[in-house]
């Protein structure tokens, strides 16, 4: 271990008025305003839409969101309360906090689901299903080493690539039932959590790249190659974890493309360049669609036809236009 | 590229590239792998506005929690406040991440449509080498940047 923490002193009350780094305020901010519960979200509306999944896709969709609850457990519990120790300020401590409980409401929210929509003995099976799952327990395990070791910087990173990698395996199943007009009102509080889990991965890897400009280039190196190194271990298991749930129903190729594509966003959070060549992170359209409406539409100016613009004359807008 | 036709001439002078970027530093690395001159928007409130005098295009990312308010940065419609400035853009290129759902790119949009300008491209975080490539041939085959 060569890098240091300045670990703060806790005696100092905290002051929201005199900053050390805008970011703090700028993501406090950002979520506070996003924050949510899942008694907001109409869940019951989804029971006619469950009651046409078959048995499988049913025990699929439950043992999906379990993986999802441990992993939000250890986020929750864990993951977040680690980096407070590791923290540049006491605003970035406050920050944490807040992720640890947004990640128990997420976790807490899959067992909203649960009560709405399933029976307790098909849930506690899928309990039991992920206590002897090996790939969700090696994911789990790899995850909490970093934790658990004393270097600052693995922890952020293992903590941005199950932010921002580990969760996709799950949240691909119900973003491909939204996209089939299956457990809508589900898919939206799943929208809810990956958002908030964008803005964790993003302001985490921030504060790693910040940490990471002052080692020397050695140390950046070795961080580098423990970083990749972990991606494809974690890559490697992901895929068994994949194959292991989504086999049965044909779905793990493209599970596949969506772990390529988001294991890339996870990297580039970090500060580092996609791993995974375009080729291979084409994610299913209507995948796409039903994370981000209108994000596949081909036609920004330079990729598409360009058939979809009208472009007006250039008026100039007014000053009050601007004051959103 | 066929499209270059029906946009906007450019002025004598070309086409430059103005971007906004935060302490992340995110838009700010996709443009230094784009590699063409580019003015940046200063972030702090205090530094004098920048005022640009030929046309150009704007690459921002998006704020906020994917809804439309904060979406623009506060510098980005500060620099658009300027009359001058607004007169001179000429397409916009916005950055963000599909977890924000439809809220992806939005500063884009918003831009695009007040100022009546095209969306040109967007892409997520600091863009893959896809993004730098489409980009890069966008501008440089469309317009002659200048800096």
């Amino acid at each position: 271990m060569t890098t240091t923490t300045r670990r703060l002193s806790h005696v100092a009350a905290i002051n929201w008025n005199r900053l050390q780094d805008d970011k703090d305020l700028e993501v406090w901010n950002r979520l506070t305003s996003n924050f949510w519960l899942p008694e907001k979200v109409p869940l019951s509306n989804d029971i006619p839409s469950w009651n046409t999944l078959t048995p499988q896709e049913q025990r699929l969709t439950i043992r999906v969101f379990t993986g999802l609850t441990l992993l939000d457990t250890i986020q929750g519990s864990i993951g977040a309360p680690v980096l407070i120790e590791d923290a540049r300020t006491q605003h970035e401590e406050a920050v944490y906090t807040n992720i640890a409980f947004m990640e128990s409401v997420h976790a807490r929210s899959y067992s909203s689901i649960f009560s709405t929509l399933c029976t307790t003995r098909d849930v506690d099976d899928a309990f039991r299903w992920s206590e002897e799952n090996a790939p969700l327990q090696a994911k789990a395990e790899l995850i909490l080493d970093r934790y658990h070791a004393d270097d600052p910087l693995m922890r952020k990173v293992a903590s941005v690539f199950l932010e921002s990698f580990l969760f996709y395996s799950g949240f691909y199943l119900p973003m491909h039932w939204a996209s089939h007009a299956k457990l809508t009102n589900t898919a939206d509080l799943i929208r809810l959590i990956i958002r908030d889990e964008a803005v964790h991965g993003y302001y985490i890897g921030y504060k790693f790249q910040l940490a990471l400009a002052e080692a020397s280039p050695e140390r950046q190196q070795a961080v580098k190659n423990y970083a990749f190194d972990l991606m494809l271990e974690l890559y490697d298991n992901e895929v068994k974890y994949a194959e292991s749930l989504y086999d049965a129903l044909g779905m793990t190729e493209d599970v596949k493309a969506f772990l390529h594509y988001n294991a890339n966003k996870a990297l580039m959070n970090l500060g580092y360049e996609p791993l995974f060549p375009s080729s291979v992170t084409d994610v299913d359209p209507t995948i796409l669609a039903a994370l981000s409406p209108g994000a596949d539409e081909n036609h920004d100016f330079f990729s598409g036809s360009g058939s979809s613009y009208v472009i007006g004359k250039a008026v100039a807008t007014e000053d009050e236009d601007w004051a959103f | 590229m066929s499209q270059a036709a029906t946009l906007p001439t450019p002025g004598s002078a070309g086409v430059g590239l103005v971007y906004f970027s935060t302490r992340s530093g995110n838009t700010h690395r996709f443009m230094q792998a784009l590699g063409l001159p580019a003015s940046r928007i200063p972030l702090s409130r205090d530094a004098s506005g920048l005022v640009v005098d030929s046309p150009f295009v704007l690459v921002t990312p998006t704020y906020g929690g994917g809804g439309v308010k904060g979406a623009v940065p506060g510098p980005v419609i500060r620099f658009l406040n300027d009359k001058q400035n607004r007169q001179r853009l000429r397409g916009v290129i916005a950055a963000g991440n599909t977890n924000f759902g439809a809220g992806y790119c939005l500063a884009g949009r918003i831009i695009a449509e007040k100022c009546h300008v095209p969306l040109l491209h967007r892409f997520e975080l600091f863009g893959t080498p896809d993004d730098v490539a489409t980009v890069y041939q966008g501008v440089t085959k469309c317009w002659i940047p200048h800096a």
